[in-house]
């Protein structure tokens, strides 16, 4: 499949980026060196006022990780990406994104003066500047997942971060189900236990896919799904 | 069985600055003044009441459910619970509870949802989304659908199991259970009383709830 990729890059540890992913294509996003966390967040770009929705993602498919087979929900019922590829096997839906206290708290202060491209960055001021590229801003921003990263929660509710959830080469392919604008940003995750700031750089790579049959594994996983891609379709009419 | 905390409120409803009756299906939109306290008392049992919170003065500071899960590392919400905003400021925190546990994870019914949850033809029912909207657009001051994100579901129960799963079990609340909370700055309240038929978040049977509310230093 190699010849279908159209674009690919390197996103360094602690950078930010931004794209409309066309219906019909696919975003690879691959860990290089391990250990990665990628916080991530989409809207229908043609009508911001529709973004991921995490409880509506959560509640459909009755799930409180992400991995193959789950899709991401809007909150317009209708399905914005699918994930048709995973090698990890579970991604923090619960987490949310770091912040500039948090980070501050937990890796000391590095304001770009002193630090240069090694500032200390966050994932929420990250995501604002971003989404304030298409005219869209912190008002926009609702929960967000985080790829690679893995959160267990307990019988009594307890969040409990697992290390070493995700190995280098490791990847997740989330194919576009209409043209969605999708924020990335991989800062460290905000329960990583750890007090040096040490974000992980990912690839990413956008192929040309077909369209999901009727048979596709992500309309298969449940009835939610499949009405879910059915609402999908209907947008497109 | 996860461990339940409960914890009974000294208040008494005679002394109560203000009381509301809030129909299910309805909205009820109301500032909180800073150390105020409110009650939500589920009248009949096992209803749900979909809750957002804003700082009173600046509506994009407003409740996150990430940030207060994370902060507190568990994703239950009771006594003690902080209320944590988008700037990570302190909204409120429950200061009595005799329910025991409340979700933040499950979200707000909507019409659109409940076509993909149960069926296409469901669209046409009564949803949280629906009231929100029509108690932002009734509120005005520049509230609009994009303010609209995570919230809390009082009385509800939505538990998420070690291995990943999530589900909507029968409410774990009784007719005259409440929840009280303190704000601990001025905050904008914004409930749908919950209208759903499909599940059992409302024992399929959706009642009315009290608000009550009292002045600070009211002890």
């Amino acid at each position: 499949m190699e010849s279908s990729v159209l674009c690919s890059e390197v996103l360094p540890g602690g950078a930010t980026w931004s794209h409309v992913l066309k219906r019909g294509t696919a975003l690879r996003i691959t860990d290089v060196e391990g250990g990665a966390n990628v916080a991530a967040y989409f809207l229908n770009f043609e009508l911001p006022a529709e973004r991921f929705n995490l409880p509506d993602t959560l509640k459909a498919q009755h799930t409180a990780r992400l991995t193959r087979g789950h899709v991401l929900y809007s909150d317009m019922g209708r399905i914005l990406c699918s994930i048709t590829e995973d090698t990890v096997g579970w991604h923090d839906p619960l987490a949310g994104l770091s912040n500039a206290s948090l980070t501050e708290k937990k890796y000391g202060k590095a304001a770009y003066q002193q630090a240069r491209n090694d500032w200390h960055q966050n994932a929420r001021d990250s995501m604002s500047i971003e989404l304030g590229k298409y005219g869209l801003g912190a008002r926009d921003l609702d929960a967000t997942v985080n790829f690679f990263s893995k959160v267990t929660v307990d019988n009594e509710g307890g969040m409990h971060y697992c290390p070493n959830n995700s190995q280098p080469g490791s990847y997740i392919e989330l194919r576009a189900e209409m043209n969605v604008l999708v924020l990335l940003n991989c800062t460290q995750h905000p329960l990583e236990p750890g007090s040096s700031y040490a974000p992980k750089p990912v690839t990413l790579s956008i192929s040309r896919v077909p369209a999901p049959r009727t048979d596709d594994p992500c309309r298969m996983l449940c009835g939610e799904n499949a009405r879910g891609f059915l609402l999908t379709e209907f947008y497109f009419l | 069985m996860a461990t339940i905390n409960l914890q009974i409120s000294s208040l008494q409803p005679e002394t109560a600055l203000k009381s509301f009756v809030v129909d299910a299906g309805e909205a009820f939109v109301h500032e909180i003044g800073g150390g105020q306290i409110v009650r939500i008392v589920d009248l009949e049992g096992n209803q749900a009441v979909d809750t957002l919170f804003y700082n009173a003065h600046d509506y994009l500071d407003r409740y996150s459910a990430q940030d207060t899960i994370r902060e507190q590392e568990n994703i239950y919400l009771t006594t003690g619970t902080r209320l944590i905003s988008t700037e990570g400021n302190v909204l409120l925190t429950i200061v009595a509870d005799t329910c025991g546990r409340h979700d933040t994870l499950g979200g707000a019914c909507a019409a659109e949802s409940n076509m993909v949850r149960y069926a296409i033809e469901k669209r046409s029912m009564h949803a949280c989304r629906q009231s929100f909207l029509k108690g932002i657009q009734s509120w005005k001051n520049g509230l609009e659908k994009r303010d609209i994100t995570s919230n809390i579901n009082f009385f509800m129960n939505v538990p998420v199991t070690p291995d990943g799963g999530l589900t909507f079990e029968d409410g774990v609340s009784e007719a005259g259970k409440y929840v009280e909370l303190r704000a601990e700055m001025d905050v904008l309240m914004v409930i749908s009383n919950c209208p759903q038929l499909n599940n059992p978040c409302n024992a399929y049977n959706p009642t009315p709830v009290q608000i009550l509310i009292w002045n600070e230093n009211v002890l």
